[in-house]
């Protein structure tokens, strides 16, 4: 079949990797061109399967398109659209290049309707995110990027295992229902899982994402973990253990989230938060859930993008981002104080709110399912949530005490690519049968009923009250400069210790060796033989004198030895004896053979 | 609010004058009494039989967000928190 396109990923990938050739106007030009073009271009490909080749017994197929990577493949291009928008004023190659390519990537990992090309593009999203953080250039940014790289190709590894027995097994590589069960499912599982950010495979995240640049974190918060939940959609929906990880997901990260002072981490952490519910989405595994899951992957593409990106108007602006030296800022930024709110209207699922219209389908989805305990969770989660991002994240930054910081507002390409985000935060919230029609099944949802919306309104509006009365009582916590260990700590106090037990096991080894074979027996060989018929001599005649306890002419004969040796009078020449020596030698070795 | 080198020629902010915050806690507290009013009259649909009981969703709610707090104050960061310098060998 063919068809007047090019593969979906093409166009951003070779067209960020052309970018270093053009400079100024033009080349921010084609910054936000390229992600138009290539939407129009996704726009052209009917669904079904395109560009398919061979490849070794099987077949790669660089475009499968059907409802659930389309979907994906819409809110990819418009978010790299608002990425780029708000990264205009970044004129560093190695930005622009990692950016584009990353969308790239994340837009070809979601077409791709072979494992060998999921993993291509699965290892492309890794490099070109691991040079966003880099791109920084400090020394944190160094260590983070070099953490966030390591963990990646461990993930991608063990996705490639899996993917090699799966494909080894089965006999074919089509990128279609997995399942769990079999080894390789097992380590594709992981393998997708250390992308998504599961509990305790989760640290990259939040260790990497706030030591990125300003725009950098933009782009990474959205394409990571939202291709591997587009993955787990395909390959493993329906699939139990999915509940309890995505539990565990929505509810940890918000108690770290409270003590963190870090907003942009803060943030980090409520994007896991948010993950989670997606994750419990799929586990479900009902239309309903699924459809949730991924309307909700949707959505949080667009407020978290919106709250990274006020969060990082403010860094660019006040060049500080820790709670304890922002607040009132809403003067001096007023217009990125209200998109902020609008980002955490949306984040907390307030009714005519983005957020409200998907969450409230995996809520649901769990309560038909009768899942008592996790619909718990999920609502201590929701409640969780409305604090830490919802509440923290604009009173923090923008209101609080005023920390004296006058700064001009946010540049307007910031500015409109955040008023773009919000507004799109609101349509959603308020006309959400348009997202609606984007998703896998079809579905006549409506999340506008009066018991919904005034159960979640009083859901919210209580935690209000507690954050209220807990900040005026003193007892919220107060924002302490410090540093909050999370699972990293095992590999990197952990790395640290190996390394340094291999350095004191290696090299004390080293060190015995160099100061016993290489200094002292080089020097004693090297002596002995200067005068090895002499030497040879004079320690079997002290090893004599030693045993037998007859030392009367020792001294005496020594001195004889030496003289003699040192004349060269031997009857038996130096050279003779070495002979024998290295022939008894020689025949021992023989003999042992 | 005051130790700042704030230039004097500049309009304060509505927050700045504590009886607009107070003002407007007043405002917050209203709607939640009102929200609690509505629930008494107005039965909810549910699934589960604990969401139709009397202010459920506002009782969780504020149990809830009293909970993440303690237990972040009290047990996570005691157990977590290093200085800034921690990695830094």
């Amino acid at each position: 079949m063919t068809i007047n396109a090019l593969p979906p990923a093409l166009i951003l990938i070779l067209g960020g990797l052309l970018v270093p050739l053009l400079k100024g106007r033009t080349r921010q030009a084609v910054l936000l061109l390229l992600p138009v073009i290539s939407f129009i271009n996704l726009l052209q490909i009917p669904v079904g399967s395109h560009w398919v080749f061979p490849f070794l017994s099987d077949q790669i197929v660089l475009g499968r398109i059907d409802k659930l990577s389309l979907i994906f493949g819409y809110i990819f291009h418009l978010v790299a659209f608002l990425s780029a928008l708000y990264a205009l004023h970044v004129n560093d190659t190695v930005q622009n290049v990692a950016g584009t390519v990353y969308a790239g990537a994340a837009i070809g990992a979601v077409f791709a309707g072979d494992m060998f090309t999921l993993f291509v593009f699965w290892e492309l999203l890794t490099i070109s995110a691991t040079f966003l953080i880099l791109a920084r250039r400090t020394e944190k940014a160094l260590g983070a990027g070099f953490r966030y790289f390591m963990v990646h190709v461990a993930g991608g590894l063990c996705l490639l295992a899996g993917i090699i027995i799966h494909v080894f097994q089965t006999g074919s590589a089509a990128f279609d229902l997995i399942g769990l069960g079999t080894t390789a499912s097992w380590f594709i599982f992981i393998g997708i899982g250390v992308n998504c950010a599961w509990p305790l495979l989760h640290p990259w995240l939040t260790d990497a994402y706030p030591e990125a640049t300003i725009t950098g974190t933009i782009f990474l918060s959205a394409f990571t973990t939202k291709t591997a939940i587009y993955a787990l959609a395909r390959a493993f929906p329906g699939t139990e253990e999915l509940i309890f990880i995505g539990g565990a997901m929505a509810a940890f990260p918000i108690f770290y989230a409270v003590i963190e002072n870090d907003l942009r981490r803060v943030l980090a952490y409520s994007l896991i938060n948010q993950v989670g519910f997606m994750v419990v989405g799929i586990g479900i595994g009902t239309a309903l859930s699924i459809n949730g899951a991924v309307a909700h992957a949707f959505n949080d593409l667009l407020f978290k993008g919106l709250l990274f990106m006020t969060m990082g108007a403010v860094m660019y602006r006040t060049g500080k981002i820790n709670a304890t030296d922002l607040g009132g800022l809403y003067k001096s930024m007023p217009w990125t104080c209200a998109f902020c709110i609008v980002g955490a209207a949306s984040i907390s699922a307030f009714p005519l709110f983005s957020g409200f219209v998907s969450k409230s389908m995996v809520m649901e989805a769990a309560a038909l399912g009768d899942m008592r305990w996790l619909w718990f969770i999920l609502l201590f989660a929701s409640a969780g949530v409305f604090h830490h991002a919802g509440i923290k994240i604009p009173f923090f930054a923008f209101f609080s005490h005023d920390s004296g910081i006058r700064c001009k507002e946010a540049p307007p390409h910031m500015l409109l690519a955040m008023g773009i985000s919000a507004l799109l935060c609101i349509l959603i919230g308020c006309f959400p049968q348009y997202l609606y029609s984007l998703l896998p099944y079809a579905t006549d949802y409506e999340p506008y009923t009066i018991s919904h919306v005034l159960a979640q309104t009083e859901l919210l509006f209580f935690s209000a009250l507690a954050f209220t009365l807990l900040l005026l009582a003193g007892i919220y916590p107060a924002e302490i400069r410090s540093l909050n260990i999370d699972a990293d700590w095992f590999y990197r106090k952990g790395g640290r210790q190996v390394y340094r037990f291999c350095q004191w096991a290696f090299d004390g080894i080293n060190d015995w060796a160099n100061r016993t074979i290489a200094q002292k027996m080089t020097k004693r060989l090297s002596r002995f033989f200067e005068e090895p018929g002499g030497n040879f001599q004079k320690y079997g005649y002290r090893l004599l004198v030693e045993t037998s306890g007859i030392d009367k002419n020792y001294e005496k004969m020594e001195k004889q030895i030496d003289i003699r040796s040192r004349m060269a009078t031997y009857s038996v020449g130096a050279g003779v004896l070495l002979a024998v020596m290295i022939l008894a030698f020689a025949s021992l070795l023989l003999f042992f053979r | 609010m005051s130790k700042q080198p704030i230039n004097t020629n500049e309009k304060p902010g509505i927050f700045d004058k504590p009886e607009n915050v107070k003002r407007l806690l007043r405002i917050f507290y209203l709607c939640v009494i009102l929200l609690l009013i509505v629930d008494i009259f107005y039965h909810k649909h549910t699934y589960f039989a604990w969401e139709g009981y009397f202010g459920f969703y506002s009782v969780y709610g504020f149990v809830a967000c009293v909970i993440l707090v303690i237990v972040s104050k009290y047990i996570l960061r005691p157990m977590v928190m290093r200085k800034e310098d921690h990695y830094d060998d």
